[in-house]
Order: C-alpha cells, then sequence, then structure tokens
C-alpha cells in the first residue's frame, strides 16, 4: 500500500478512537468541564500533560532545529523538561491543595484583588491564542503535506474534531483524549528513531546510538565506507567542519545568552496556565507530585530522542546529498522538493549539489541546498527506507502533538471566559448550569478563531512564541512562587510586580522584532540578551519590584495569611475563599 | 491531625524547604553549570562518542530532572508520614 493510503487509515484510526473518548467522557458538570471532577489517575495525567506539552513544533520541528543549532540547541531540549522539576518541587502540589479551577483564579483569590484577577486572566488569554494559532497551522500544514489536501482544509476537519470534543468533553474529553494521542505521536516518533539508530550503530536505544560508532551496515548507508568504525559525532564533527560549519557538538552562541534563555524557557514551562491546570485534575496532593514525575518521564522520551534524530538526519543528509550530481539525487530528495521543503539552486552550474554554511538563495553564498528545517522529521523514515506504514505512522503522530495541544489551550482560554470573566467578575449569581454554556460556547468560540488564526496567519505568529514564554515567565512564575512561599506578599506587591514584568518584557521583544529589527543581533541587545531570553530579567524584575512595594504597603489581610498557610500542608480541603 | 500543632507543621515545612532546595541545587548544577557555563571545559572529557559537556546538555540534565522529580515524590511522601499529614 502507497504512502498516503497507510496516511489515510492511521490518522482514521486514530480520529474515530478520539471521537470515541470524547462520548464516552462527556462533561456534567464544570467540575467535569474543568478539571475532570479531580479523578484523573497521575499515570494518565503524566501522560495526557505529554501530549498538552508536545505541540506540533516539538514534534515536527524541533529535531530539525537543533540540527542546526549543535549544541546551542540544547537550550530547547533542557529549558523544556526542567521547567518541570520547578513545577513538581515548587507548584504542582500547592495548586492542587488550592484544589480551584483556573490560575487566574488563584491569582485574584491569594491576591485578594479583582485586578490581579483580570491582569491575569488577559495575560492566560493571549499566551494561549499566541500558542494556539500554530497549533491550528500546524494540523493544515501536516494534513497538506501527507495526505494531499489543501491546508485550509486541513484547519477546518482539526478544528471540527477539536469542536467536537472540547466542547464536548470539556477537561474530562480532552484527558482521556490526550492520552490516546500521546500514545500516537510517541510512537510515531520513536519507531522511526529505533529503527534509524539500528540502522547506523546496531543499537536500537538511539538515545545511546547517536553517541556509537557507525556500523558497517551504517556505512552503506552513508556511501563512505571510511566511516566503518567511527564515533557518529565525531564523523558529523569533522563534516561539518570540512564544509565550513562549525563543530556540530561546540557551542556557538554567548554563553550568557544560552543561560537566559534556558532560564526563561524553564520558568515559562512552569508558569504556562494550560501546564498548571493539569495538576488540578488528580485526586490527592501526593498524586499531583507524582503525576508531574510522570509527564516528565514522558515528555523525556521524547525530548531525548530528538538530539538523537538531528544527528542521524544531519550526519545522513549531508552524506546522501552533499557533492552528488542530482540527476543521482535520491528518490526522497526529489519527492520532497515538490513540497518545497528542500530545493537545490545550481549556482556554479555544475551539476553537483553542494551543501555550505550561508542561504540557498542567497548569490553571495556557496551553498545550493535548501534543507527546511521540518524534512529532519518528515521525511526522515524515508530517508532511512522504512516501510511506508511507518511514513503514514508520522503525518498521525504530528496530528496528534498538534491537536492534543491546542485542545489544552482551548479549555484554559474557555475556563477563562466563563469562570474568571462571567463567574467570578461580570454574572457572579449564575447557576452551574448556565456556567457549562458559557464554558462549552466559550470553547467553541475560541477554537473558530483559533481556526481563523490558522488559515489567516497572522504575521505575527510565528514570531512571537518567544512572546508566550517571555510573558508566562515574567508574569505567573513569580506571582504564583511569592504567592505559595511568601505568606506576607500583598496585593500591591504583586500587581506591580506584574504589570512591570509584562510591560518590560513585552517592550523588549517588541522593540527588537519592530522597533529597530536591525539591531537585533548580540552587538544590539542589553548585555548580549536576546529577545527570546529576556523573560528572565522580566521575572527578576518583577520580583524586585513586588518585595520593595509589599514593603511600603499594608500587608494581607489574616485569612489570607491562614489560607496561604493552609497550601503548605496536605490534608484538609482548602476553605472557600471570601474575596469578593 | 496534626494540622492545628503549629510548631509541627513550622517544622514539616522547614524540611520540605531543605529538601527542595538541595534538589534544586542539583538541578542548576546538572544543567546550567555542567550543560552551558563548564560545558566547553568538560568536553575534554568523553563518555563512549559523547564529548562529556554536550552530553550533558544534551541528555544528561533531561535524565536527571526526572530522577530528581521521584527522588522528591519519594522523600515528600515519607515527610508527609512522619508528620502525620497524609491524605488518604
Amino acid at each position: 500500500m502507497s504512502i498516503l493510503v497507510w496516511t489515510w487509515i492511521l490518522t482514521g484510526l486514530s480520529f474515530a478512537v478520539y471521537i470515541y473518548i470524547a462520548y464516552w467522557a462527556r462533561a456534567k458538570t464544570t467540575g467535569d468541564f474543568y478539571v475532570a471532577e479531580k479523578s484523573v489517575p497521575p499515570l494518565l495525567n503524566g501522560m495526557a500533560t505529554g501530549a498538552d506539552w508536545m505541540s506540533a513544533a516539538s514534534f515536527i520541528s524541533m529535531a530539525g532545529l537543533i540540527s542546526f543549532l549543535g549544541r546551542d540547541g540544547s537550550y530547547y531540549l533542557m529549558g523544556w523538561t526542567g521547567g518541570y522539576v520547578l513545577l513538581a518541587l515548587l507548584f504542582a502540589p500547592y495548586l492542587r491543595k488550592y484544589g480551584k479551577f483556573t490560575i487566574p483564579q488563584f491569582i485574584g483569590d491569594r491576591y485578594y484583588s479583582q485586578t490581579a484577577r483580570l491582569i491575569a486572566l488577559l495575560c492566560a488569554i493571549f499566551v494561549s491564542f499566541t500558542y494556539v494559532a500554530g497549533q491550528m497551522r500546524g494540523v493544515g500544514v501536516v494534513f497538506s503535506r501527507f495526505m494531499d489536501v489543501g491546508i485550509n482544509t486541513g484547519v477546518i476537519i482539526g478544528m471540527a474534531l477539536v469542536f467536537f470534543y472540547a466542547t464536548l468533553g470539556g477537561m474530562k474529553g480532552i484527558t482521556y483524549t490526550q492520552v490516546a494521542q500521546y500514545v500516537v505521536l510517541i510512537t510515531a516518533y520513536l519507531i522511526p528513531a529505533i529503527f534509524i539508530s539500528m540502522h547506523f550503530t546496531g543499537n536500537p536505544v538511539p538515545q545511546i546510538g547517536y553517541g556509537s560508532q557507525i556500523t558497517a551496515e551504517g556505512a552503506a548507508l552513508l556511501n563512505d565506507p571510511s566511516t566503518q568504525g567511527k564515533y557518529l559525532l565525531d564523523v558529523l564533527d569533522g563534516l561539518s567542519k570540512d564544509l565550513g560549519f562549525a563543530a556540530y557538538t561546540s557551542g556557538q552562541r554567548p554563553m550568557i545568552d544560552v543561560f537566559f534563555i534556558t532560564f526563561s524557557l524553564m520558568i515559562g514551562t512552569a508558569g504556562l496556565p494550560h501546564i498548571l491546570i493539569r495538576f488540578f485534575t488528580v485526586p490527592k496532593i501526593r498524586d499531583a507530585r507524582s503525576s508531574a514525575g510522570w509527564a516528565l518521564i514522558f515528555i523525556a522520551l521524547l525530548y531525548t530522542t530528538a538530539p538523537a534524530v538531528s544527528v542521524f538526519a544531519r550526519t545522513n543528509f549531508i552524506k546522501t546529498v552533499n557533492n552528488v550530481e542530482y540527476v543521482n539525487a535520491p528518490s526522497w530528495f526529489k519527492n520532497w522538493e515538490k513540497t518545497g521543503l528542500v530545493g537545490w539552486k545550481d549556482k556554479n552550474g555544475d551539476g553537483i549539489m553542494q551543501i555550505r554554511p550561508g542561504k540557498w538563495d542567497d548569490p553571495k553564498s556557496a551553498n545550493e541546498v535548501k534543507i527546511d528545517q521540518d524534512i529532519m522529521v518528515l521525511a526522515n523514515p524515508e530517508i532511512a527506507k522504512l516501510p511506508n506504514w511507518v511514513v503514514g505512522l508520522v503525518g498521525a503522530g504530528g496530528l496528534a502533538a498538534a491537536l492534543s495541544t491546542a485542545a489544552g489551550l482551548l479549555l484554559v482560554i474557555s475556563a477563562a471566559i466563563s469562570h474568571d470573566l462571567m463567574k467570578n467578575i461580570l454574572k457572579p449569581g449564575m447557576s452551574e448550569k448556565e456556567e457549562l454554556w458559557w464554558a462549552r460556547g466559550g470553547a467553541g468560540v475560541a477554537v473558530v478563531i483559533a481556526g481563523l488564526f490558522g488559515i489567516y496567519p497572522p504575521g505575527f505568529v510565528a514570531q512571537v512564541v518567544a512572546f508566550a514564554f517571555g510573558l508566562a515567565a515574567a508574569s505567573f512564575f513569580p506571582a504564583i512562587l511569592m504567592g505559595i512561599f511568601n505568606k506576607k506578599m500583598n496585593k500591591e506587591g504583586a500587581i506591580a510586580g506584574m504589570v512591570v514584568g509584562i510591560v518590560f518584557t513585552a517592550a523588549y521583544i517588541w522593540w527588537f522584532k519592530y522597533g529597530d529589527p536591525a539591531s537585533n543581533n548580540p552587538a544590539g541587545w542589553w548585555l548580549g540578551i536576546s529577545p527570546e531570553g529576556i523573560g528572565t530579567v522580566g521575572a527578576a524584575l518583577n520580583f524586585l519590584t513586588s518585595y520593595v512595594v509589599s514593603k511600603f504597603t499594608k500587608e494581607p489581610p489574616a485569612e489570607i495569611q491562614e489560607l496561604v498557610g493552609s497550601l503548605r500542608y496536605p490534608g484538609k480541603e482548602v476553605p472557600a475563599a471570601s474575596s469578593h | 491531625m496534626s494540622i492545628h500543632a503549629t510548631k509541627e507543621l513550622k517544622a514539616y515545612w522547614k524540611e520540605n524547604l531543605v529538601i527542595i532546595s538541595v534538589l534544586l541545587t542539583i538541578w542548576f548544577v546538572v544543567s546550567y553549570v555542567c550543560g552551558i557555563l563548564l560545558a566547553n571545559q568538560l568536553d575534554a572529557y568523553r563518555i563512549g562518542g559523547f564529548p562529556l559537556g554536550f552530553w550533558f546538555a544534551n541528555q544528561g540534565s533531561l535524565v536527571t530532572f526526572v530522577v530528581l522529580i521521584w527522588v522528591y515524590v519519594g522523600l515528600m511522601d515519607r515527610l508527609d508520614i512522619k508528620y502525620g499529614v497524609q491524605q488518604d
């Protein structure tokens, strides 16, 4: 059977499973809708968190991105996993003890302030929309590349599916579909990686394989018998240097910037509402701790495989394309050329493809080959000559990754509208039934807006992923941390801190993306810190401002200090806050 | 239920803070020190085909993160029981 048929079969089967689960897990109460009745077992919550977390970008783009960055790419690997240690140790058990539904609600209650609630609400909506736009686009892209349908049709199919299970099932439906989506996406990611690792090094564990020696079979695949018995990384380092790149295993970016980006991604991860609310869904406080542990196991499984995929794919790509006559190009190269992900421009007219540093369409560069980062994961199974069903599986996996993240984000938006805005600010007297309708309606409207973003991607989306993390890092992370660990932190301090953190971070990113893009380079940055890493500074300013302001203003009321005290111990549920 | 024994609970919280501090120190050392600040120096050593600093940045810190969370889970389970604040 052809790749196309396999992709349709596997995607169709996975979609049928998602729909069945959504019907089975439909929500009857607001508790169901927001937190799945706090009844999700920790292991399953870990899987759902993994699927929630790993987006279209993690699945399709990350390995390729790292293959261009070498060791510097580790800031993604460490940054997007290290945040879970912070989540587990600093947030998860205490937020679970608090036991309510949303992050704006926690911030509003803890800081006894509707203003704080409103800031948190706007921030949650902004961060989630920024993020979800990319996911819906991702759904469309996977459909168009694997299944011969237009991007827009793909987005609409994805929208219809998410609409169905997010409005029907709320958190409960989303959680159990995410469990299924995790299984699909991790299988789709690991199988090609295991096969490739076996082919090149004889070791079925890719995490070890890419630090091993190349076997005879691997050397044959690379068309270079001399590589047999050499360490794969040494071969790639040598190859990179020969072509004029830096050694793959060396770092190129200024150390301070790598440090700040990693930190910003870590605390941004710990501050993302769609991840934080997952810890509200487990039965007990110890479950919140262990589900963070499960989540990181499931996430690390993909995140430790990704750098292996980068190394295998990059070595293989260079060896099978560079210095090869175009007429003899491998068949996958010509297949993927149609999608525009790879390309060749014969600048020196010798009919041979040359890979060099620089852009392929820049006449001054000797590079002739276009390599889109996504190709490293998408074409990997074909490059390694794996069976068609494995290729089909990659399509289903990419869709699972994009849909699961989109659903988690949409729930944050829906809860922010129905629970925080309607129930807690505008219409406190409404019945549970009415609130549930607002929640479903909010999810529905959010899906449609997200889909429109997917069909008409606003120019800013691609550039503002850094924005989502920076904003979460500079607003939520400090506000929640101080809310739990500093009883004396008051509303004046928290509000001032959030405002300063958000304004500073947003202004810095805006300046380098729009104000003066020409100076967006290490020499132009303040202290050499890129816009991607500035969330760290924003968070530090937030802490500092909060601390100073809280010293000069009234300390929080006694019942709030008591509430904070009660968060720190497992046992009884927190009494209802009486802040409004 | 010892939830009202303030002195006991203060001790529980203090022990919790010590656990968090120790684990976060290790968290910082494997990622920021070994994977970034000292990565170039550590690259002089190798495990298999991996330069050591590169390995910490690519694999070692991630594996340590997983271990850290599970150690925390275990320690906190014991601490909850020691102070009788576990839920059942």
